[in-house]
């Protein structure tokens, strides 16, 4: 089989990171090759070298054998390479015609020719199968029909090489099961695909082959059935076996009540279902791939995401979860997007770390400037958060101060249970060690902590327990001295049930 | 754990006090120029036992303003807005009128009156906070209604003369305390209350955290929709204190043109006091000096003897001036050409 499109010992640095580092990847006419790899893999810079957004640094591009360079994204569409983005960027607010059409209007004596616009529209729909009112609004129509207007927008006449970068993401099963016959179809006309996707079941329904990056190198690839999951997932996570061990071996069995038990909450096209208990000084490491489910699983436990099913209780008593009943019953949450969810720029680092437990108590009860200086002045002290004041608004602080900030709010609330998302995400490697050394030594003083994370490094030293995840299913529990790399990936890889 | 190093005592400044630094400098900018065109400007003379001069006029003029900024800034704090307020005068200034014709005591008139304005708040609250309409839109709405509103109360006592007289209204308006116009004393201890409200308990902070992460808010268990509900609430109420201090001052409801704009010089003099529309902080002393700094410059015009035609135009200019002082990119453009002249100056010299 000759490769329709090709890569060759492509490098492409950005300032501080090596993104990608000699790969090769190539996808033949009428193939679909799944392209994988966890955060920093080095994917989305791939496919930008592929769609014209970003050239390599070195090695070469060929299309058909013919070496070529993309000066932009235009260039790649116009020689046949068209590409359907995560985010689906297309405007809700205009019609389908007008978004299929934008950029390529049909124009009749200078004015655009609607008519033609409109027909142009329905024609390339047909070719995905959709028969759908074109002169509705994008937005009218589910996030799976938005979906299918994007492949169709991408795909023109002559267009041979489609990427598609988590088309699936947002859709539900049934939605899932139409692209991916749509999918299959387009290369059995031989067009040749790249599909990426976190949903590893996906993967292995559609593609034929599988390359695996990892730290910007390819570190695998081959046919599906010579990648199973028990050999993708070590590829994929990329740790030296048995490089760590359990750090709580010796961590007596935990009894005594629940203090947080979730049972069977859920939420469609979300998260399947799950039970989940924390006991008083223990630690639960929620572990799994990219996009596996872990921070929904968080933040359905806080009522940060609204669950459809199932109920939470906390210390025997059944709550509604939102984070407002979660707080006041001493459950606290550090969100992993500190920027989105965590920081509030323009306000200081002390209201920062105040405003959970004020929120507590209710706006009269004040906390006194005195309290608040001294809270921040611990946290400060404590977090090792580098400022030289506490007046300085968040947004002024380095990532992982901001970090610190968010977690040292959670701290003071007066938690009982703590329910950290990424808690080490861009923190340094000294501060790294010192959060994992303060869950430790949070889960002595009686806390229960549940920490979400991707660093497996990390949910094994801390946890008494791991939740493993896989397509947004709890799929398995490890415990005490069972807890190690090899046990979580062989979960991960194991046979069992699969999600939306 | 690192070693702690202590945070230096002096490295911490009083929230927003830089922000505070434009503001007075262009009411000292406004008021040297005054000084140079007319020398008596600041005079301060006391005539029936009250002061009078250009400074005290134009505290006693920026009142009304000053007082419906405190509330805009409250509400811009929250990233939302108030355009209503100057109907929220019309209505409140009807609703007084009427309960003055139907007899009640003042005193009673003057509470309805202010309540009429907590309802005027409620519904922008309600809007905002409750339906999540976008503020501009939803304020837009009893912007345009109030002054019809306020024309429809006056239809209640249809044919009787609106002006009215009332000792305690006219008072609190016109009168004075001691030496000092009653007005300014009402708009300060209104301005201390919020302040009170705002920064002695946990509202202020709220409000600041709704504005600047309502995302960041809801995971820290902020109710962002009563604390918005509420900023509306307050801004409907100290628009309402206005409104009746603008009414008695005229003795009648006139609905079409009382307050008119008044919104638009709130919400200018919040931003001239260092407040920014994208929420997240509230600068009361900020908006008060916004408002001071409005009508200072309105009076000087007026005693400058430029014609009165050229009051608006130099007063968009000055807004214009103090509003790029404060924005940080057109001080930097500003740094870069100085610079460069400079380092052309120091080339040419040998």
């Amino acid at each position: 089989m000759t490769a329709r499109i090709e890569i060759v010992a492509a490098s492409k640095s950005y300032p501080g990171v090596r993104a990608l580092d000699d790969v090769d990847f190539d996808v033949a006419a009428g193939e679909v090759h799944a392209l994988l790899g966890e955060n920093g893999a080095g994917k989305s810079t791939l496919i930008k070298i592929m769609t014209g957004a970003a050239t390599a640094d070195a090695g070469e591009l060929r299309l058909d054998g013919r070496p070529l360079a993309f000066a932009s994204p235009a260039d790649a569409r116009a020689a046949g390479v068209g590409a359907v983005y995560q985010e689906v960027n297309l405007v809700p607010t205009l019609t389908v015609t007008e978004n299929l059409a934008l950029g390529r209007l049909p124009r009749r004596f200078g004015l655009v020719d609607w008519r033609a616009a409109r027909l142009q529209a329905r024609q390339r729909l047909r070719k995905l199968g959709v028969e759908i009112e074109v002169e509705r609004p994008l937005g009218a129509y589910s996030i799976a029909v938005q979906q299918l207007v994007a492949i169709a927008r991408a795909l023109e006449d002559d267009t041979r090489v489609l990427v598609l970068d988590e088309p699936t993401a947002s859709l539900d099963a049934a939605e899932t099961t139409r692209l991916l016959a749509i999918v299959r179809e387009l290369r059995d006309r031989g067009m040749a695909i790249v599909f990426i996707s976190h949903f590893l079941d996906q993967v292995y329904a559609i593609a034929d082959r599988l390359t695996v990056l990892r730290n910007g190198r390819r570190v695998g690839v081959g046919t599906a059935r010579e990648m199973p999951l028990g050999k993708l997932v070590p590829l994929m996570l990329g740790r030296e076996l048995e490089a760590v061990e359990h750090a709580r071996a010796a961590v007596e069995a935990r009894t005594g009540e629940p203090i947080l038990v979730a049972e069977g909450i859920g939420k469609a096209r979300v998260m399947a279902p799950f039970h989940l208990s924390l006991r008083p000084g223990e630690a639960v490491g929620l572990s799994g791939l990219l996009g596996a489910g872990r921070t929904e699983s968080a933040k359905l436990v806080f009522g940060a995401l609204r669950a459809d099913c199932g109920s939470v209780r906390i210390a025997g008593e059944e709550i509604s979860p939102s984070p407002r009943a979660c707080l006041a019953r001493g459950v606290a949450f550090c969100p992993e997007d500190r920027k989105a969810e965590g920081i509030f720029a323009e306000l200081s680092i002390r209201e920062n770390i105040a405003i959970a437990l004020q929120s507590k108590r209710g706006w009269l009860k004040a906390l006194s400037r005195a309290e608040q200086d001294r809270l921040a002045r611990q946290m400060i002290e404590a977090l090792a958060i580098a400022t030289p004041d506490a007046e300085k608004p968040v947004g002024q602080l380095s990532g992982g101060n901001q970090q610190k900030a968010v977690l040292a709010r959670a701290l003071v609330s007066e938690p009982r249970v703590l329910i950290l998302d990424e808690p080490t995400r861009g923190i340094d490697v000294g501060a790294h060690a010192e959060i994992v050394a303060l869950i430790r030594r949070l889960t002595g003083q009686g806390l229960a902590v549940l920490v979400a994370s991707s660093e497996l490094e990390e949910l094994i030293a801390v946890s008494d327990r791991v939740a493993v995840l896989r397509d947004r299913v709890f799929v398995g529990e490890l415990s005490g001295a069972d807890i190690n790399l090899k046990a979580i990936m062989r979960t991960i890889a194991a046979p069992g049930p699969t999600g939306a | 754990m690192r070693p702690f190093a202590p945070p230096s005592p002096n490295a911490s400044t009083p929230r927003g006090a830089p922000r505070l630094v434009w503001p007075l400098l262009a009411l000292a900018l406004i008021f040297t120029v005054d000084g140079i065109i007319s020398p008596h400007f600041f005079a301060i003379r006391i005539v029936e036992g009250r002061l009078f001069g250009n400074l005290v006029d134009v505290v006693y003029r920026a009142t009304p303003i000053a007082i419906i900024a405190l509330g805009m800034a409250v509400v811009i704090g929250t990233k939302g807005i108030d355009l209503s307020v100057g109907a929220i005068v019309a209505i409140v200034g009807a609703t007084l009128d009427w309960r003055i014709h139907m007899g009640d005591p003042h005193i009673v008139a003057l509470v309805i009156a202010l309540a009429a304005g907590l309802v005027c708040g409620a519904w922008n609250g309600l809007l905002v906070a409750v339906l999540d309409i976008q503020p501009i839109i939803a304020t837009l709405i009893l912007m345009v209604a109030g002054r019809g509103i306020g024309l429809m109360i006056n239809l209640i006592y249809e044919g009787a003369d609106p002006s009215f007289v009332s000792p305690l209204l006219q008072g609190l308006s016109t009168g004075h305390l001691g030496l000092i116009p009653t007005r300014i004393v009402v708009g300060i201890v209104l301005w201390i209350a919020l302040w009170a409200l705002v920064r002695r308990t946990a509202f202020g902070l709220f409000l600041e955290a709704v504005g600047a992460n309502p995302k960041a808010a809801a995971l820290a268990g902020v109710e962002a929709r009563a604390i918005k509900f509420a900023a509306y609430i307050v801004c409907g109420f100290m628009a309402a204190a206005a409104g009746v201090i603008l009414t008695a001052d005229t003795h009648t409801s006139d609905p079409v043109s009382i307050g008119l704009y008044s919104e638009l010089d709130a919400i200018l003099a919040v931003v001239i006091g260092g407040g920014s529309l994208d929420g997240g902080r509230i600068y009361l002393l900020g908006a008060v000096l916004g408002a001071v700094v409005i009508q200072a410059l309105t009076t000087s015009i007026l005693t400058s003897g430029l014609p009165p035609e050229y009051n608006l135009v130099v007063k968009a200019a000055v807004v214009l001036v103090v509003l790029l002082l404060q924005s940080a990119r057109a001080r930097a453009a500003v740094a870069r050409l100085a610079t460069r002249r400079k380092s052309l100056v120091t080339r040419r010299t040998p």
